[in-house]
């Protein structure tokens, strides 16, 4: 007896594991809703909001126990009213930062949303720099005399040479 | 002093290495919980038992809160700790019997023994969606006034008790102090 629980347990995680493999498939709800709108809310909420226990999928791409309850409370929620806003916070609520796909903007996620900016702006002027200097050394070149330039020639062919 | 320009890229090289390189072993599953010194969520439940049970009845000194299912493997190797702990009378242990059936839960307590001074009966799951609980076991270390203090998420074995948990129960005893 005691075997085949154990050997229910491996079939179980199992069947568990290639859920969470093929992850990605939209798992089918058999929610109601009065109206499209909220089927829509709905479908966008559970595909922005991540599910915590298999993370890198959100909450209609997952098998997981909790994002099956975490969808049943959406569901829930907008049968009751209540606005987009007020479920995300729900969530955050409970499970933090982590549960958005999108993060909000605070201090911490600063970094985040203007890193890439911030990283971009750095190369523009690394960028600007360079051109400029090359541009300078090109300026410096154009300004020698004919002797001058005779004399450089020469002196680049000795080296090369 | 001009020619520490031309060490800039190293140093960026090294700063961005070791950043990575932490990354590679930061831990991402372990989400931390939103709910840290913060009230118990209230709930109106049953026991596995059968009675009913609410905020009220749970320990007035710091206890420990065990998410717990007969479906939960690593739940039969935290086990033992449980049974230490419970019959050293070291700390009280609530259960939350989370998602799980009745029989089930009646059965695994009776084969493996029952640390719990009692376990609360999640059935559907949202008393755990309360607590910001994403799958069993987890920990949850409660003060005397029923604020949460300290979670653990999976296996609470001796090691992890010695490590996590007594620090920060002596901690909480100082500042009660």
């Amino acid at each position: 007896m005691k075997t085949f629980r154990y050997l229910n347990y491996i079939s179980f995680s199992l069947l568990f594991s290639f859920g969470v493999a093929s992850g990605s498939i939209a798992q089918v709800d058999t929610f109601e809703f009065d109206n499209d709108v909220q089927q829509q809310r709905f479908r966008t909420l559970s595909d922005e909001l991540r599910c915590p226990m298999c993370q890198n999928t959100n909450l209609s791409g997952s098998t997981g126990g909790v994002a099956e309850d975490l969808r049943r409370e959406i569901h829930r929620m907008i049968l009751e009213g209540m606005s987009d806003r007020d479920i995300e916070r729900f969530m955050f609520e409970r499970y933090g930062d982590f549960i958005f796909y999108r993060p909000r903007l605070t201090a911490q996620t600063l970094l985040l949303w203007f890193g890439p900016l911030f990283f971009l702006l750095i190369g523009g002027f690394v960028a600007r720099g360079i051109f400029k200097r090359a541009k300078e050394v090109g300026d410096i070149e154009s300004k020698l005399n004919e002797s001058q330039k005779a004399r450089l020639n020469e002196l680049i062919g000795e080296k090369q040479g | 002093m001009d020619k520490l320009k031309y060490f800039v890229p190293s140093f960026v090289f090294i700063a961005l290495a070791i950043l990575l390189w932490r990354g590679l072993y930061l831990d991402t599953r372990t989400l931390p919980s939103m709910l840290i010194d913060k009230p118990l969520p209230t709930f109106t439940l049953a026991k596995v038992e059968g009675e009913p049970v609410s905020n009220s009845d749970l320990p007035d000194e710091i206890f420990l809160l065990n998410v717990w299912g007969s479906y939960c493997l690593p739940c039969l190797i935290e086990h033992p700790t449980f049974m230490r702990l419970s019959e050293e009378g070291e700390i009280p242990v609530v259960g939350i019997n989370y998602k799980d059936q009745n029989e089930l839960a009646k059965d695994w307590l009776d084969t493996n023994g029952n640390p719990f001074s009692f376990s609360i009966e999640d059935l559907d799951g949202r008393f755990g969606i309360d607590l910001g609980v994403y799958g069993a076991p987890e920990t949850y270390l409660v003060d005397a006034e029923g604020v949460i203090r300290y979670r653990h998420v999976s296996v609470l074995d001796e090691t992890v008790w010695n490590q996590e948990f007594l620090p920060a129960i002596a901690e909480l005893e100082a500042r009660s102090n």
